[in-house]
């Protein structure tokens, strides 16, 4: 497999030392591995911190910015970052008011974020951290690692994000990252399957004709596999999982996420079919967000996150937000 | 949430975030992390483990005190076994993981072997806590913290003693294994790294050819099992027919303990 880079070890420091030269209003610890907002640490604001395994792009370090993020840490591909940088990270950015972690559920961004969290309060920094579950494709959640952290993330960041950009204290800013992974859900398919710099070669062998239906975002196969679907049937299908799921009561913010290498054209269409079972489901659609938002690498497919949305949620997705990954307002 | 070291707060507030980032050491100690919420869970299966403890007078372990020379050589051992058998370990992480097992514990062995040569520790315990810090440090994902607390917590049950029988080595170990089942909120049977060092600690009771053999059968053996911890469990029975990569680089480091007490 052709990819655009050096050797492979050194994909994620070159990754960071071009976000550094194209975003002058991030600091980039290149060395350290931590993207911090330029301002920070901003006074009287609650810091947000996230990170986790790279490949995932714009997630998470895109995402740093007023309105967003004040720090991001990200790993080596697919692969958790370690406690040294959420420790870091934390420490750079909280102006006395708290950090709130939001940890993807993976055993390993857990594990870390969690080590992360306890070393950070030795040093007087006081931390909350919120765990994103919202992958209904993982069923048998009482045998498994539980449900996986996929789009809702985004959808955590930016309301949290908002509200501390507010000034709202720490245990508000908590309640409500809380809230909004409850109240959100994810089901992904893959067209392909992706492949990381180490291995060279996909991480997964999907026959033509073939999909991954209920599928993660580290190239780990999905729930199971089925003869290849028009966008109309994946649409049903994703739509359909989420709501046997679980109903939202009022209008949601819908995620049209792509998996990397999928185009936004193939996107677009199939935004169209997911608001169309959303209106024939009796869902409404507040606000919609379609494009490649939290990836896995150069894996073709997609997934959608719903999001239920009141007032204040609205209020708080339209607030303004500068970051790599999404900018709008002001 | 802690409120502790308000004081600490307080001095760091003139300091931009550019300063803070480049102009700070971390020396604080690693903590031990709290259980896992698995095990208040009715799924949570406690030890015993179906391993036996055996020991008795006839198959007894060597009495000679094992020093730190020994520790850093058995380190070092094992990255070298991991530096030859990563593309063997990414290998079998493919089609039930991330494809990444063996380049992530690479790089936290290579740096393991770095710092042990750097700062030699006096004692086996320093050895272990040592190479646990960097393996946390360095590895990232679950095995990081996971293969950092098992040594973490070996090497802080055999304190500061310039040596230490392969008795006092077991019952370290032991509570090492205990601490990652519960950091994982995993039990043997699960398809994990305790499928090997369970059994590889028991063992240890009779020889460490012993548990490096029983470590290795422990790997071959979680073949058949479906995954019901870590990413692998997101397969569920398509997990069944792969040996798991963590149990494969467990044994690896009782290959390695084995061969630098041959």
């Amino acid at each position: 497999m052709k990819m655009l880079m050096n050797v492979p070890e050194s994909v994620v420091g070159d990754a960071l030392r071009g976000m550094a030269a194209a975003h002058p209003d991030l600091v980039v610890d290149v060395e350290g591995r931590v993207v911090v907002r330029r301002d920070a640490p901003v006074a009287g604001k609650v810091a947000l911190v996230s990170g986790g395994g790279s490949g995932h792009e714009p997630l998470h370090g895109g995402f740093v910015g007023p309105g967003m993020l004040d720090a991001a840490c990200p790993g080596e591909v697919f692969t958790s970052p370690v406690p040294d940088q959420m420790v870091r990270a934390a420490a750079a950015v909280d102006s006395g008011q708290g950090v709130l972690f939001l940890v993807k559920n993976y055993t390993g961004d857990v594990l870390n974020f969690q080590m992360a969290a306890e070393l950070a309060e030795d040093e007087g920094v006081q931390v909350a951290s919120v765990l994103v579950n919202d992958d209904v494709a993982v069923v048998d959640s009482t045998f498994t690692a539980g449900r996986r952290g996929t789009g809702a993330t985004l959808f955590v960041e930016k309301l949290a994000g908002a509200a501390a950009e507010e000034g709202q204290p720490l245990d508000r800013v908590e309640a409500l990252a809380r809230q909004v992974v409850e109240n959100s859900r994810s089901f992904g398919v893959a067209l392909s399957a992706c492949t990381t710099p180490s291995k060279g070669t996909p991480s997964f062998d999907l026959p033509a004709g073939e999909l991954e239906f209920g599928v993660g975002i580290h190239g780990e196969p999905g729930r199971e596999r089925r003869p290849m679907m028009t966008s109309r049937e994946i649409a049903d299908a994703s739509v359909g999982a989420i709501l046997d799921d679980w109903q939202p009561r009022g209008p949601v913010l819908a995620l049209v996420n792509g998996m990397g290498a999928t185009p936004l054209l193939e996107l677009y269409g199939f935004n169209a079919e997911v608001q169309r079972v959303l209106a024939e489901r009796g869902v409404p659609v507040a606000r919609t967000l379609v494009g490649n938002y939290v990836t896995s690498l150069d894996m073709a497919g997609c997934s959608v996150t719903l999001c239920q949305a009141d007032e204040e949620t609205l209020r708080l997705w339209d607030a303004p937000v500068q970051t790599p990954g999404l900018r709008w307002g002001r | 949430m802690g409120r502790a070291g308000a004081d600490a707060r307080a001095t760091v507030g003139a300091l931009t975030c550019q300063d803070r980032l480049f102009a700070r050491e971390s020396t604080a100690p690693l903590p031990v992390p709290s259980p896992h919420p698995y095990l208040s869970s009715p799924q949570f299966v406690p030890y015993p483990y179906p391993y036996a403890y055996r020991r008795s007078q006839e198959q007894h372990v060597t009495e000679t005190a094992l020093d730190a020379a020994l520790f850093i050589r058995w380190m070092q051992a094992a990255a070298a076994l991991v530096d030859r058998e990563a593309e063997r370990l990414t290998e079998l992480d493919s089609p039930i993981g991330d494809a990444d097992h063996g380049s992530n514990l690479q790089r936290g062995f290579t740096s393991v072997a770095k710092a042990l040569e750097s700062e030699p520790p006096a004692a086996p315990g320093a050895v272990l806590t040592t190479a646990g810090r960097q393996l946390i440090s360095t590895v990232g994902g679950a095995s990081g913290p996971l293969y950092g607390t098992l040594l973490r917590r070996a090497g802080k049950a055999l304190g500061d003693a310039p040596g230490v029988t392969a008795e006092e080595l077991q019952a370290a170990l032991r509570g090492g294994v205990d601490a990652v089942a519960q950091l994982g909120g995993s039990a043997v049977g699960d398809k994990t790294m305790l499928d090997a060092l369970a059994p590889a600690v028991e063992a240890l009771g009779t020889s460490f050819a012993d548990a490096a053999e029983a470590a290795e059968k422990g790997a071959v053996d979680t073949t058949p099992l479906q995954a019901r911890k870590g990413r692998a469990s997101y397969l569920g029975e398509r997990s069944i027919g792969h040996q798991d990569p963590g149990a494969t680089s467990s044994a690896l480091l009782f290959a390695a303990l084995a061969e630098v007490t041959a």
